[in-house]
């Protein structure tokens, strides 16, 4: 009671102070509530639930059962698992060695504002328009053995190897996400300031020593905002492996999430695949977070330093 | 200052344009061939003999309802993200206290949090919740992990806008849902299309979410309908290939009209 007549004084006294002077009303945390509601229930529950599925056994149609550590006493004991994480690793760092270098190059090429560069930058972004699932649908088809480009230029099975079947991963990785990466180098270099290089033409620097001494550490932020979506979007890329090589050869591109994929939901191991879920969602939120660390990303930061 | 021409720079740029053009070229060419001549001259060979056979096979075996139902999916998932997204920047941007930032927090977090990696217990909570044979399958996980990114889009968009102009509103004794309605939606139209054009990309090229979710053949999305199509059609590779080309027709007509807006959404970037 006591707490209720405080609550109401204080109430009485904020409509006197609004009264004498309309002080700026703001918006509560109620405002919040619907759509933080929906974003724990469709994705923060999840992930405490992908925890606790994984020491259950459950094949999708009964009442998970709970077994203790039995998945995480297999998890560590499976080399396939290992594999993966490989083959994961050997993807990603595939994937960065092609994109990062040509996504600079290009996104920096196409800030510069000639008439030739906004052309050519426009027929550069259209892989954009085509879903993941499209593109690799399409480089499936180019690339067949038996139907595709190899069967006209000799009879090279792109799908036969493992490294391979990587580099054919990584190649459509890159045609479809550099346009993606170009656009953001694109809009940071436009960010850079004019005086920066042309205090660097008095001074005599030439293209190179400009781009690596101006160019190259203006483009930190961006570097770090595009690292991070590849190191993401590689640890996530399923429906490129599933589309172009269905992890294939045998399991060697089975990268972890395909692999989760198999266990939970064609071997109905629902449990088990919730194991290696953990693992994926340990292993993703772990590597953004250094990043983000590592970088600074997460204070306050400027490369405007000495403008 | 004329920048100098840059000569390296446009050899490299002439290669590029093979590696993007060459595939586009065999894609559209092959799509308008017979299947025998594709058979003959495979994916690289000279146009001749156009025939928009590829494209009747296509939608005779129903890919235009799988457009549909992308178009229903994205048009739900876009309506969802704003009518919660919007209210909860409003919040985070002007609301005080640490609810509010730790709001903004949960969605920072939600960010890192890969869609595979709790793809289990969302499907055990989707058939929990028993939306049988429907797109709300699809659309709730799609609009919940579109959320974060359009939250940081939304709040990038409406912290542009000056204390003054909420002041002004203030002396007039206005609720926050009159600021919302009369003052931050209109300034923040940007940032509002920017989270728009985002979530609609977002489902119309999701694949996982509807090849967990989707119970029935009736509620496929063009990305599932392509991955059918590989099984049903595999033989036919031109009517494949006609098939991706008109999923991309969508997207196109958005570049077409709206490109900036396009390009902010993929990039999930700043509506200013």
């Amino acid at each position: 009671m006591a707490s209720a007549t405080h609550t109401a004084r204080l109430f009485r006294d904020r409509v006197a102070r609004r009264r004498a002077a309309p002080a700026v009303v703001r918006p509560g945390p109620v405002w919040a509530l619907p759509g933080l509601v929906f974003f724990v229930v469709f994705a923060v529950v999840p992930m405490a639930g992908v925890i606790y599925l994984s020491f259950t056994s459950w094949n999708g149609l009964t009442s998970p059962q709970f077994t203790g550590a039995a998945n995480w006493s297999r998890f560590f004991k499976d080399g396939t698992v290992w594999q993966s994480t490989w083959i994961t690793a050997a993807l990603l760092v595939g994937n960065m060695l092609i994109q990062a270098p040509i996504s600079v190059l290009l996104g920096v090429w196409s800030a510069g504002f000639q008439r030739n560069r906004a052309v050519l930058s426009a027929i550069f972004f259209l892989p954009l328009l085509f879903s993941t699932a499209a593109t690799a649908v399409m480089w499936r088809q180019l690339l067949d053995p038996n139907f595709g480009v190899p069967a006209k230029i000799g009879h090279l099975n792109v799908f036969g190897g493992q490294w391979s079947s990587i580099a054919a991963l990584v190649l459509v990785t890159s045609w479809q996400y550099i346009p993606f990466h170009t656009l953001i180098y694109q809009s940071a270099a436009r960010a850079i300031p004019r005086s920066l290089y042309e205090a660097a033409e008095i001074d005599g620097a030439g293209r190179v020593k400009q781009f690596m001494r101006i160019t190259l550490p203006q483009l930190k932020n961006a570097i770090v905002t595009s690292t991070t979506f590849m190191v993401i979007g590689g640890l996530t890329a399923f429906d490129i492996v599933l589309l172009l090589t269905d992890g294939g050869p045998g399991t060697d591109t089975s990268i972890l999430p395909f692999k989760m994929y198999q266990t939970a939901f064609q071997t109905y191991d629902f449990g088990y695949g919730s194991a290696i879920a953990t693992f994926l969602l340990a292993l993703a939120t772990g590597i953004s977070l250094i990043l983000v660390k590592a970088s600074g990303y997460d204070k306050m930061r400027s490369t405007m330093e000495g403008v | 200052m004329k920048p100098r021409p840059n000569y390296a720079a446009g050899a490299a740029a002439t290669v590029w344009l093979a590696v993007i053009g060459v595939p586009l070229y065999a894609l559209i060419s092959s799509a308008v061939q017979t299947q025998a001549r594709y058979g003959a001259g495979g994916p690289l060979a000279a146009p001749g003999h156009f025939t928009g056979a590829n494209f009747v096979t296509v939608v005779e075996s129903g890919f235009l309802r799988d457009i549909w139902n992308t178009i229903e999916v994205a048009a739900a998932t876009v309506a969802i993200v704003l009518i919660l997204g919007v209210p909860i920047a409003y919040a985070v941007v002007r609301g005080q206290g640490w609810i509010t930032s730790g709001v903004f927090r949960v969605f920072l977090l939600g960010l890192a949090i890969p869609a595979q990696a709790v793809l289990i217990p969302l499907f055990y909570l989707i058939n929990r919740i028993g939306l049988y044979d429907t797109l709300w399958r699809v659309i709730l996980p799609t609009a919940a992990f579109s959320l974060p990114v359009s939250v940081l889009v939304l709040t990038g968009g409406m912290r542009d806008i000056s204390r003054e102009m909420y002041e002004a509103m203030a002396l007039d004794g206005a609720r926050p849902g009159r600021v919302l309605k009369e003052l931050v939606i209109p300034l923040s139209r940007g940032a509002i299309a920017t989270a728009g054009v985002f979530a609609a990309l977002q489902a119309w090229n999701g694949f996982l979410f509807p090849l967990i979710m989707t119970q029935s053949g009736g509620d496929k999305t063009v990305t599932l309908g392509l991955f059918n199509f590989v099984s049903a059609y595999g033989a036919n590779v031109p009517a494949l290939l006609a098939a991706v080309v008109l999923s991309a027709v969508p997207i196109l007509v958005v570049y077409l009209f709206a490109r900036r807006y396009l390009v902010m959404g993929l990039m999930g970037a700043g509506g200013k």
